[in-house]
């Protein structure tokens, strides 16, 4: 029997995109049952977002005061107390997961598999390593509970047609008090979100200061656009950290990606190759972008860039 | 505290375009630079400048892998650390394996704090910090761009998907480093002679009597499907109709 507990990310009011694409990879699992889990301090908001996933067989809510804010120190044993009923235990690839699924492992005494793009069989699981140089194959033994992260830019989001049952799930584990909360500095921003976006504009080094990042952020604007960045941007601290896209950053799969001045270091390419299009503007016509490029426009940004966004009207 | 321990893995550098066997049954290695792991660095310069702020009194390296990651363990010394502990063991170690290990050479060493790279650029697995901190039952800070250290806790600022989000632990704890955090200095000659006087204690992994974990196995290894060669236009208007042309605009 398969059996998949998916872990739900949320904010407290709004799930996040990665449970219905985490879903999704859980649903390629032939004849899986699927329950998703709701940590929080009150529950019925995101549950009842849950319950509209189609694939989702149960929605169980954890309630307590301590699961308000997602702390992987206070999740992982109500995660593995849970896992007890499961042959699985999926969360997404994202920061969220990154953090709580290997604890969950450690604390089943299994090691994880980190970012599933490819679902073989109920134990075998294909993922990158040497940041998406290489695919691998791998193979989880049976018997011992699988524990994964999914690679969501892998997989489309499930449908919102279900209307899954909602139930309170009993949850024995000792809580620990010693990680604390504090704060979020989150990025206020109208633009679509940048891991969802079906557009993405993103600007590199070559912009050379925060300020001129603003024609980045007009053609995006027009376009009705995320906004992206390259490592080179974030560290040159002309935009923040959420923006880097990339192996250590978020790995995206728009239908159209434009790179502006970013050179395409196999670190930030291995974060866009699922885009549908790729659009490369770059003065250097050698500039590995041009590789994964399905268009390619060589020049200076600074020309380029306004007249594109002039002539969108 | 006392001691901060760091973990610094043996990987491919950075630069290297890693290739796929010909064979399919691993990825090529032979003659390719070998570096500390980039997040390892990270990890290391952060505790060198707890030490140099006077929040620790001695910084120690620790490496899992072949003898020949005595040469990163060196270079760690050659940095800065005062000590190196290498436990011998099969490259491909797994992450639990790996977690268990660290947990042993911190029941010996009684460090204050553990700092480790957030994922090391090989199997880019990001798991053996939150693994370690779970079996040692202790708090995990992931993805750390900032540390503050105040007596007995840690607040420390971690790059997540929306920002940046603050967190504060008691120590002792797991901290992993992100980008950001720092830039590691670089290493000067002198540091490199006298780096080979410092110690490095040798076990082997089949000597600590860690249990044996359940294998994740390889079973092919692939390169990743190629895009189509795309088309270069000429300017802007070029650029336009090719868009249009894809339904995109």
């Amino acid at each position: 029997m398969t059996k998949i507990l998916v872990i739900a990310e949320h904010d407290g009011q709004e799930l996040n995109p990665s449970t219905a694409k985490t879903v999704a990879c859980a649903a390629e699992l032939d004849g899986a049952t699927i329950d998703v889990v709701v940590f929080a301090d009150s529950a019925a908001t995101v549950a009842a977002q849950v319950a509209q996933l189609d694939s989702v067989s149960r929605v169980l809510t954890v309630e307590n005061p301590a699961n308000a804010k997602a702390l992987a120190a206070v999740l992982a044993p109500q995660v593995a107390a849970l896992a007890a009923d499961y042959s699985h235990v999926f969360g997404p690839s994202t920061t969220f997961g990154k953090d709580l699924m290997p604890r969950v492992a450690a604390l089943l005494g299994v090691n994880q598999i980190s970012d599933v793009m490819g679902v073989l069989g109920a134990h075998e699981f294909q993922r990158p390593i040497y940041a998406g140089n290489v695919v691998i194959t791998v193979a989880a033994p049976s018997g011992h509970p699988v524990v994964a992260t999914v690679r969501t830019a892998s997989y489309k989001a499930v449908g919102n047609g279900n209307t899954a049952p909602v139930e309170a799930a009993a949850c024995d584990a000792d809580i620990p008090a010693h990680t604390r909360y504090i704060e979020l500095q989150a990025g206020k921003s109208d633009r679509p979100d940048l891991q969802t976006a079906a557009k993405v504009v993103s600007g590199g080094r070559a912009l050379g200061s925060a300020e001129n990042f603003d024609i980045i952020y007009a053609l995006a604007d027009k376009m009705g656009a995320g906004v992206g960045a390259s490592r080179a941007a974030v560290d040159a601290g002309y935009v923040p950290n959420e923006m880097q896209v990339g192996q250590t950053g978020k790995i995206i799969a728009p239908d159209l990606y434009v790179a502006i001045g970013i050179s395409g270091a196999i670190q930030h390419l291995t974060g866009i190759k699922d885009a549908g299009t790729i659009v490369a503007i770059n003065k250097d016509a050698e500039a590995p972008i041009f590789e994964v490029a399905d268009i390619g426009l060589v020049g200076d940004l600074f020309d380029i860039v306004p007249e594109l966004t002039s002539s969108l009207g | 505290m006392d001691k901060i321990l760091v973990g610094l893995k043996r990987v491919v550098d950075y630069n290297v375009r890693v290739r796929v066997r010909n064979d399919g049954t691993g990825v090529e290695t032979d003659g390719v630079k070998m570096s500390i792991n980039p997040f390892d660095e990270i990890a290391l310069e952060e505790a060198l400048r707890l030490k140099e702020r006077g929040e620790a009194t001695e910084v120690v390296v620790v490496s899992i892998g072949t003898s020949d990651a005595q040469q990163q363990l060196r270079t760690g010394l050659a940095m800065g650390a005062d000590r190196a502990i290498l436990v011998e063991a099969d490259a491909d170690l797994d992450a639990l394996s790996r977690a268990r290990t660290l947990l042993e050479i911190v029941r010996r060493e009684q460090p204050g704090l553990v700092i480790l790279g957030k994922q090391a650029i090989d199997d880019d697995n990001n798991q053996t910090g939150q693994m370690l901190a779970a079996l040692w039952e202790r708090p995990q800070a992931t993805f750390a761009s900032e540390v503050v250290i105040s007596g007995e806790t840690a607040r420390v600022t971690r790059e997540v998907d929306v920002g940046l989000e603050t967190i504060e632990i008691d120590l002792p704890a797991v901290i992993t480093s992100d980008l950001r955090l720092n830039e590691p200095r670089y290493v000067k000659l002198p540091d490199i002679m006298k780096a080979k006087k410092k110690p490095l204690e040798e076990l082997a992994f089949a000597d600590l009597g860690i249990a044996e974990s359940p294998q994740i196995k390889a079973t092919a290894y692939a390169p990743p499907a190629e895009r189509a060669r795309g088309i270069m236009v000429d300017d802007v208007s070029g650029l336009v109709a090719a868009l249009k042309d894809k339904g995109l605009l």
